[in-house]
C-alpha cells in the first residue's frame, strides 16, 4: 500500500516541479515592435549554406545572407552585395562591384575574398557539399580587390546571374569559422550578410530572426524580429493561422480546399510556380523498354484537366510540356496530343494500348509507386480509374515511404510507374530539361536519346541567346514524342498571408524575402 | 547487498546490447539513405557525403565506430539536423517530453481516481452515468481525432488557449496537449477506480465498518482507498507506455519538439543516428528504472537479495 | 453483455452482407460526386469522399479490415503469449526465471518506436501489420498465462497425468492449456481493441493499408482532415469505431465478471 501514496506524491511533486520549470523557461512575449510570424513546412537541415539542401533552409537562408544578386518581391532581379556588374561581348566574364559600405552582421567589413573563400569550401570535397557542382560552369572567381570580384565561365552560362542568387554561393564568413569550426551555424554564432541574423534556434519547432543593423539596407528593413515556426502538417499550420499566431503560411491544407477558399478569401495566395508534378516510367526495363506507344497510351489516357478541377483544384496548371509556363526566354513545345479533345485522346489511346499487345483478355499488368502523402494518394487513385475506364486495366497502386520509393527509382529494378517532380533551381529551361540528359544522375526514367543530348550540348555552346533557345525548344520538341515521362501538372504555390501584411509579392520561384514585407499598423 | 546491485547492473548490459544491434540492423535495413532526395545528388557528390558520415564503410565497420562511439558516450552527429547532435537534440526534446507525461499522468489519476471513487459512492446516480458515459467514450475515440477538435474549439473558435506550441508564451500553451494525452488515461483510470471501489465497498470488512458507526469519508479514506486503486497501480505500466504512444501523435499535431516527433522525422528521413540514439535512450531509462525500482524492493525486503 | 455481444455481431453482419445492398464499389471514383453529404442520391448512404468514392461500401470495407487486422493481431499475441506463458509457468525454476526476465528485457524496449521502424523499413504489407501489432501485444498475455499456470501446476489431475508419465509437453497443450481458455478469452476481448486503435495511429502517421482499400483509421484519418467541410467523413467512421472498441471493451468486462464469479465458486 505504501508505494501507492508515495507514488502518487511523487508524481504531485513531479507535476509541480515541471510546472514551476515551464513557467521558469517560457520564451518572452514579442518586446520587438513588429514581429512577423512565418509558417516553415519543414526543418531546414542546416543553416550552414553548404551543408543545406531543402527550400525551407534556402528560404532562412535568403533572410540570413546576401549573395551578389538578388530579387525583388515580385521576382525580377536585382542588385544585392554587388551594386553592379558588367558582362564581356563572350559572356564568359562578370566583373561584379560589391557595395563598398556592406558588412557582416558583427560589423566586419564585407570584401570579395570571402566570396572567394566561401566558394573554395562548396566545392572542397571534405566539406561535403549538396550543392557542391552547383556552379560547374565557373571556371575561376577571383578577388580583384577589396570590392571587384571577377567570375570567369567555362562556357556561357545566361542563367548566372539567377544562380548567384542561390544560397550556396553566398559568401562566409571566415573569422567565424576559424574560431567555431563546423558549428558555426548556430544562433549566436552565425555571421551572416543579409538583412537579418539569427537569435535563437529550438530544433524542431522555431527560428528566431532579429533585424541585422550592419545590414547596408536596413533603414529600409520594416520588420524587425522573423520567427519561422517549423509546422510540417498543414492542417495544424492552417490552425495556427486561424487562431492568429501565424501572418504567413508555407502551405495550404490539400484536402478541403474549397473550404479553406471559404474561410480565407482574399488572404489565399495562389501563383503558379516553375515545378512539375510527374509520374516516371522506368525505361530500362519491359514494359516500358523500348515501348513509346504504350507510354503515349498511358500518358493520353490521363485526363488532366478533369485531374485538375476536380482533384487538385487549386489552380494547377494541367502539363502538356516538360518545362513550365513562365520560364524566361522560353516557350515550352507541347505533346503532339495536347490540341484533341479528351475524347479523342482516349480512342487514340485504346488503339495505341491495343496495338501494343494489350486487350481485355490480356491487360496490362501494372505497378504504380507513389510516396505517403494525400495529394499523392488522391493523384494516383485518380490516375488508377482513369486508366480503368479508358484502358481497362487495373494498375496496383503502391504506397512507400518517401525514402523507399527513391530507393527504388534510383534502383530502377522493380519500379514501372512512379510519382515525381522536380523544382527549378533556377529561371531557365535549362534546370528542368538538363536532369534528362542520359548522364545525368537526376534522370530517374533512364532516359537515354543521343539526339537529345547533342541538342543540349550544342545549346550550351551559343552565346546568341535566341539561337541557344531554339536548340532547347528542340530538344524539349524531341524528348516529348520519345514520352520518357508523363507531365501531369504545374504546382501553384499556395499562402495564406494575413491582411496586415504589406509587400507580399507572387512570383514564379515562389521566394519570399521578409526584408520586403511590413506590417501595416492594427485597425 | 553490494554483490545483488552489481549483478543486477551487469545483467542489463546483455540486454541494452541486444537493443542496440536490434535497432542498428532495423535502421540499416530499411531501405534509402539519409541523404536521398527527389534532388538526385552528381555522383560524385552523393559519394563525399557519404565519406563524411562513413557511409560508405561495410556495416561491421560502422557499428564498431558506433559502438565505440556509444561506450564514450557519444550517440553521434544527426544526419537530418546536420547542425546539431544526437545527444543535443535528445537534451532538447526529452524534457519537454517528460514534462508532458508527467502533467498527463498525474491529470489521469488525479481525475481519474477522484471521478472513480465519486461514481462508486453515488452507483447509478445521474452523475454515475455522466462518469461512466465519459470514461466509455474517452476510450474509444483516438488521440488523433480528439486533438485536432480541441484545437478547433479552444483555439481557433474561442481563441481561449494557443493552438500551436513554438513561440506561444507561458503555461497556456500545455493545456491543450496534457489534457489531450490524458483523457483516455483519465477514462480507463476512472472505470478501473470505480469497479474496484464498488468490489471493496461490498465487502464484509467494509459493511462492518459501516455498523460501527463510521462515516463515508472516514471509511473511504482509512479503509477503502488503498485497496481500491491498486488495479489502478498495476495498470501504470501499461498506461506509460500508452502516453509514450499518444505524445508521438500530440507532438505532431501541436507542433511539440519532443523525443516524440524527433523519432517520427529522423525514422522516416533515414537519421540513422538520432533514431538509434532515442531508442537507446528510452531502453536505458526503462532499464534505469525498473533496476532502481527493484534495488529499493531489496532494501526494503531482505527476501528478494537472497533469491 | 448481450447487448455488446450482439451489437459486435450485427456490425459484422453488415460488413459482411452490406456490399450486396449497394449499387456502389469500394473503388470506384466519381468527380461527379464529390463530397456528396449522406442521402438517397447515387444511393450513397453515407455520403461520398473527395474523389466521390461511396462512403457506406467503404466503412464497411474499413470495419472488415479493421476486425481482420485485430483478430489476426491477436491471435498472434495469443499463440506466442500462451506458448511461452504456459511453458515457462509449468517447467518453473531457473528456465521460468530466465524466460520472464526475458518478457522484462522486452517491455524495456520502446515497443511503439520498433513499429514505427518495421512500417518505414518495409513496403506496406498487410501481413506486416498483423505480425507488428501481435508482436506488441503478447508480454501481457505471456505474464497472465505463466501465474495461471503457475497454480494449475499444483492442481491434483496434473499431478496425476505426470504420474502416469505423460510428458510435459502434453500436459502443458492438453492438460494446462485447455484450462487458460477462461482467462485468455477475456484476455483477447480485450486485446482487440488495443490492436484497433494501434492500427488507427499507423493510418494516423500514414503507414496504414494500401488504397483503395481502407480501414477505419484509415477513414476516420481522412475524415479528420476533413471536418469542417465534410463532418459526415468523420463522424460515421468515428462512431462505428467508437462502437466497436466500446463493444469489446463491456464483452470483455463481462467476460471478466463471468471467469471470475465462476472461480470463486
Amino acid at each position: 500500500m505504501l508505494p501507492a501514496v508515495k507514488l502518487i506524491r511523487i508524481l504531485l511533486f513531479l507535476m509541480v516541479l515541471s510546472g514551476i520549470v515551464a513557467c521558469g523557461s517560457s520564451e518572452d512575449a514579442s518586446s520587438s515592435s513588429s514581429v512577423l510570424n512565418r509558417g516553415l513546412s519543414a526543418e531546414p537541415e542546416s543553416l550552414d549554406a553548404h551543408k543545406a539542401r531543402s527550400l525551407q533552409a534556402a528560404d532562412v537562408l535568403r533572410d540570413l545572407g546576401e549573395g551578389l544578386v538578388s530579387f525583388t518581391a515580385t521576382g525580377e532581379l536585382t542588385a544585392g552585395a554587388a551594386e553592379s556588374w558588367e558582362v564581356s561581348d563572350d559572356l564568359l566574364t562578370y566583373t561584379f562591384h560589391l557595395r563598398p559600405d556592406a558588412k557582416w552582421s558583427n560589423g566586419d567589413a564585407l570584401t570579395a575574398e570571402h566570396f572567394v573563400f566561401a566558394i573554395n569550401r562548396l566545392v572542397d570535397p571534405a566539406t561535403a557539399a549538396f550543392y557542391a557542382q552547383f556552379l560547374e560552369d565557373v571556371s575561376e572567381m577571383k578577388a580583384i580587390d577589396d570590392h571587384t570580384l571577377q567570375v570567369v565561365l567555362a562556357r556561357p552560362t545566361p542563367y548566372l546571374l539567377s544562380l548567384l542568387t542561390h544560397p550556396a554561393t553566398f559568401p562566409m564568413h571566415p573569422g567565424s569559422l576559424a574560431k567555431q569550426g563546423e558549428n558555426f551555424a548556430r544562433p549566436g554564432d552565425l555571421v551572416t550578410n543579409g538583412a537579418y541574423v539569427l537569435t535563437a534556434w529550438i530544433p524542431g519547432s522555431l527560428l528566431t530572426l532579429v533585424r541585422n543593423e550592419h545590414y547596408w539596407n536596413n533603414a529600409n528593413t520594416a520588420i524587425d524580429e522573423v520567427r519561422y515556426h517549423i509546422l510540417s502538417q498543414e492542417t495544424t499550420e492552417y490552425a495556427r493561422y486561424r487562431a492568429g499566431e501565424l501572418d504567413i503560411t508555407s502551405a495550404v491544407p490539400s484536402d478541403n480546399f474549397e473550404e479553406v477558399k471559404r474561410v480565407a478569401g482574399q488572404e489565399l495566395h495562389i501563383a503558379p510556380v516553375l515545378n512539375i508534378y510527374y509520374y516516371g516510367y522506368n525505361l530500362t526495363k519491359p514494359p516500358f523498354k523500348d515501348n513509346p506507344e504504350l507510354r503515349q497510351a498511358l500518358s493520353m489516357a490521363i485526363d488532366r484537366e478533369l485531374l485538375v478541377e476536380k482533384v487538385t483544384g487549386r489552380g494547377e496548371t494541367p502539363a502538356y510540356s516538360w518545362v513550365p509556363p513562365g520560364v524566361d526566354n522560353y516557350e515550352p513545345t507541347q505533346l503532339s496530343f495536347a490540341a484533341l479533345t479528351q475524347e479523342e485522346r482516349n480512342q487514340l489511346a485504346q488503339t495505341l494500348y491495343a496495338e501494343a499487345g494489350y486487350s481485355a483478355e490480356n491487360p496490362l499488368q501494372l505497378e504504380l509507386r507513389y510516396n505517403t502523402g494525400d495529394t499523392h494518394k488522391k493523384i494516383a487513385l485518380a490516375i488508377q480509374s482513369m486508366w480503368r475506364e479508358v484502358l481497362g486495366f487495373e494498375v496496383v497502386l503502391v504506397n512507400e515511404e518517401f525514402q523507399v520509393l527513391l530507393a527504388n527509382i534510383r534502383d530502377k529494378e522493380i519500379t514501372q510507374v512512379f510519382r515525381s517532380s522536380w523544382i527549378g533551381d533556377y529561371n531557365d529551361a535549362h534546370t528542368f530539361l538538363n536532369i534528362l540528359q542520359s548522364k545525368n544522375a537526376a534522370n530517374v526514367s533512364g532516359y537515354a536519346s543521343e539526339e537529345y543530348d547533342a541538342l543540349l550540348e550544342r545549346a550550351a555552346e551559343q552565346v546568341d541567346l535566341s539561337r541557344r533557345r531554339l536548340y532547347l525548344e528542340e530538344a524539349e520538341r524531341v524528348m516529348l514524342a520519345d514520352y520518357p515521362a508523363i507531365p501531369i501538372y504545374f504546382y501553384v504555390s499556395k499562402h495564406l498571408v494575413k491582411p496586415r501584411v504589406a509587400g507580399w509579392g507572387d512570383n514564379v520561384l515562389d521566394y519570399h524575402y521578409s526584408q520586403h514585407l511590413s506590417l501595416k499598423a492594427e485597425q | 547487498m553490494l554483490r545483488y546491485t552489481l549483478l543486477r547492473v551487469l545483467g542489463a548490459i546483455p540486454t541494452l546490447l541486444l537493443v542496440v544491434v536490434l535497432a542498428f540492423l532495423m535502421v540499416h535495413a530499411a531501405p534509402g539513405g539519409p541523404f536521398d532526395d527527389e534532388r538526385v545528388l552528381p555522383v560524385d557528390v552523393a559519394a563525399n557525403i557519404q565519406a563524411a558520415y562513413h557511409l560508405d564503410e561495410p556495416l561491421p565497420a560502422q557499428f564498431a565506430r558506433y559502438l565505440s562511439g556509444l561506450l564514450h558516450g557519444d550517440l553521434g552527429p544527426s544526419y537530418r539536423y546536420r547542425d546539431y547532435t544526437v545527444a543535443e537534440l535528445i537534451r532538447s526534446g526529452f524534457p519537454l517530453s517528460l514534462r508532458l507525461g508527467v502533467l498527463a499522468m498525474a491529470l489521469a489519476l488525479l481525475v481519474g481516481i477522484s471521478s472513480g471513487i465519486v461514481a462508486a459512492l453515488r452507483q447509478g446516480s445521474m452523475l454515475d452515468r455522466m462518469v461512466m458515459f465519459f470514461a466509455v467514450t474517452g476510450i474509444s475515440i483516438p488521440v488523433f481525432v480528439v486533438a485536432p477538435l480541441l484545437v478547433l474549439l479552444f483555439a481557433v473558435n474561442l481563441q481561449w488557449l494557443p493552438a500551436g506550441w513554438s513561440g506561444a508564451s507561458g503555461a497556456a500553451k500545455y493545456i491543450l496537449p496534457v489534457i489531450t494525452l490524458a483523457l483516455p488515461q483519465i477514462a480507463y483510470i476512472a472505470r478501473l477506480t470505480r469497479a474496484s471501489m464498488i468490489d471493496v465497498l461490498g465487502t464484509d470488512f467494509i459493511r462492518t465498518a459501516r455498523a460501527q458507526g463510521l462515516g463515508t469519508k472516514v471509511i473511504i479514506r482509512v479503509h477503502a482507498f488503498k485497496p481500491a486503486i491498486m488495479p489502478v497501480l498495476s495498470y501504470l505500466g501499461p498506461a506509460i507506455a500508452a502516453i509514450l504512444t499518444g505524445s508521438v501523435v500530440v507532438e505532431e499535431v501541436f507542433g511539440i519538439p519532443g523525443l516524440g516527433q524527433f523519432f517520427v522525422r529522423g525514422a522516416l528521413n533515414r537519421d540513422y543516428t538520432l533514431v538509434l540514439g532515442i531508442v537507446i535512450f528510452y531502453a536505458t531509462l526503462i532499464i534505469a528504472l525498473n533496476l532502481a525500482v527493484d534495488l529499493l524492493y531489496g532494501v526494503i525486503d531482505p527476501r528478494v537479495r537472497q533469491r | 453483455m448481450k447487448t455488446s455481444a450482439g451489437l459486435l455481431l450485427l456490425i459484422l453482419l453488415l460488413a459482411i452482407v452490406g456490399p450486396w445492398l449497394s449499387p456502389n464499389e469500394y473503388q470506384a471514383t466519381n468527380f461527379d460526386a464529390i463530397l456528396q453529404a449522406p442521402g438517397t442520391a447515387g444511393m450513397h448512404w453515407f455520403g461520398t469522399d473527395d474523389l466521390g468514392r461511396d462512403l457506406f461500401v467503404r466503412t464497411l470495407l474499413g470495419i472488415r479490415i479493421t476486425l481482420l487486422v485485430a483478430v489476426v493481431a491477436s491471435l498472434v499475441s495469443l499463440i506466442i503469449g500462451v506458448s511461452y506463458g504456459a511453458i515457462a509457468g509449468y517447467v518453473g525454476g531457473r528456465v521460468d526465471a530466465v524466460m520472464m526476465r526475458f518478457v522484462d528485457t522486452l517491455y524495456a524496449l520502446p515497443f511503439i518506436f520498433f513499429v514505427i521502424l518495421l512500417m518505414v523499413a518495409f513496403e506496406r504489407n498487410f501481413l506486416l501489420i498483423f505480425v507488428a501489432i501481435g508482436a506488441i501485444n503478447w508480454l501481457d498475455m505471456a505474464r497472465i498465462v505463466r501465474g495461471q499456470t503457475l497454480s494449475l501446476r499444483e492442481r491434483e489431475f496434473v499431478d496425476a497425468a505426470r504420474l502416469t508419465g505423460v510428458s510435459s509437453m502434453r500436459i502443458i497443450f492438453r492438460h494446462i492449456a485447455p484450462n487458460l481458455l477462461g482467462i485468455v478469452a477475456v484476455y483477447v476481448t480485450l486485446t482487440i481493441p488495443q490492436a484497433i486503435l494501434v492500427e488507427s495511429f499507423l493510418s494516423f502517421l500514414g503507414l496504414g493499408v494500401q488504397e483503395p482499400q481502407t480501414s477505419l483509421g484509415a477513414l476516420v484519418d481522412a475524415g479528420v482532415n476533413q471536418m469542417e467541410g465534410a463532418a459526415w467523413m468523420l463522424l460515421i467512421p468515428a462512431a462505428l469505431l467508437a462502437l466497436i472498441l466500446l463493444s469489446f471493451n463491456f464483452l470483455g468486462d463481462a467476460l471478466r465478471d463471468f471467469f471470475d464469479a465462476r472461480q470463486s465458486q
